[in-house]
């Protein structure tokens, strides 16, 4: 390990954002259905959720104000990282239950590690975020895992 | 459908099947609608002046996420309601552009009857056949 990750920089493994719960309804699952090119016709008439449905129920909603100049939202889960160029992530999603209009849903995001690996043209950072989103039985409806890597 | 039927299904596949090939062809209005829906303000997607003078892209970017969302579709549609999607795994390894054809697609890797599990590989590539977004994914048969 070298002196990229600092302990205070390590501290923030296992923080979480504070869980957002939402509705999921018929209208929001068609739209998504459309705007995918989704064929089947229980996802186009909203009768049940397409996979990926909990990437826009969960998108972050910021003010206007809290937006960066290019239209992205900040992350208020990352410390600042002493590298900063964002390269291809990952993604790994465990779905266990359907979902389904007039469900509440409540995600929470973590951040479940930070590491460091040497790459061919120096150092990486890498660091992970997982989201459980449950139902109100607190039964898990989908864990996301995403990896993102920054030189 | 009963039990026996779908036992029928998960036994016909072997390692080796090929998931059927889908062209997508996303336009301005598919990437506007799916970044409104997301509420994804990101320039890169909508705002060609921008994302070709400031950020020196060749087009508009197509958002990541959609070609993960294409992924599913692949194994979803493939599945036909007979199993389910349990896990994927991906990442969008090259940038692609509206205006492109892209391709998705895949291939059984595993299969395992007895637990009704299926492993597979799946892609998608571009017009010069580059793998832009390689993903691996684990349906689940009921019944076995």
């Amino acid at each position: 390990m070298s002196g990229l990750l600092s302990d205070e920089l390590l501290s923030n493994i296992g923080r979480s954002a504070p869980p957002q719960r939402e509705l999921v309804t018929r209208r929001d699952i068609r739209k998504y259905a459309v705007a995918t090119g989704n064929r089947q016709k229980k996802y186009l008439n909203g009768d049940q959720a397409p996979p990926m449905f909990h990437v826009p129920l969960f998108w972050d909603i910021v003010e206007l104000d809290q937006l960066t100049p290019d239209g992205v939202s900040i992350d208020g889960l990352l410390p600042k990282f002493p590298l900063e160029k964002a390269m291809a992530g990952g993604l790994r999603i465990e779905y266990h239950q359907g979902i389904f209009p007039g469900d509440w849903l409540t995600a929470t995001r973590t951040l479940t590690d930070i590491y460091e690996k040497q790459g061919r043209s120096g150092a990486l950072i890498f660091y992970e975020v997982v989201m459980d989103v449950v139902n109100d039985d607190q039964q898990l409806v989908v864990r996301e895992k995403t990896t993102r890597i920054l030189r | 459908m009963n039990k026996a039927t779908r036992v029928a299904r998960v036994e016909t596949i072997k390692p080796g099947d090929k998931l059927p090939r889908r062209a997508f062809k996303p336009d301005n209005v598919q990437s506007m609608l799916y970044n409104a829906v997301l509420w994804n303000g990101h320039r890169i997607h909508f705002d060609e002046p921008y994302a070709r003078n400031v950020e020196g892209y060749p087009g508009l970017v197509i958002a990541g996420p959609l070609l993960g969302d294409w992924l599913h579709q692949c194994v979803d549609e493939w599945l036909g309601g007979e199993g389910t999607l349990a896990l994927i795994e991906y990442s969008n390894r090259i940038a692609t552009y509206v205006g492109e054809t892209l391709y998705s697609g895949g291939t059984v890797t595993a299969c395992r009857p007895e637990s009704g599990e299926v492993e597979l590989d799946v892609y998608i590539e571009n017009e010069t056949g580059q793998v832009v977004t390689p993903g691996t994914a684990l349906a689940r048969f009921p019944g076995a």
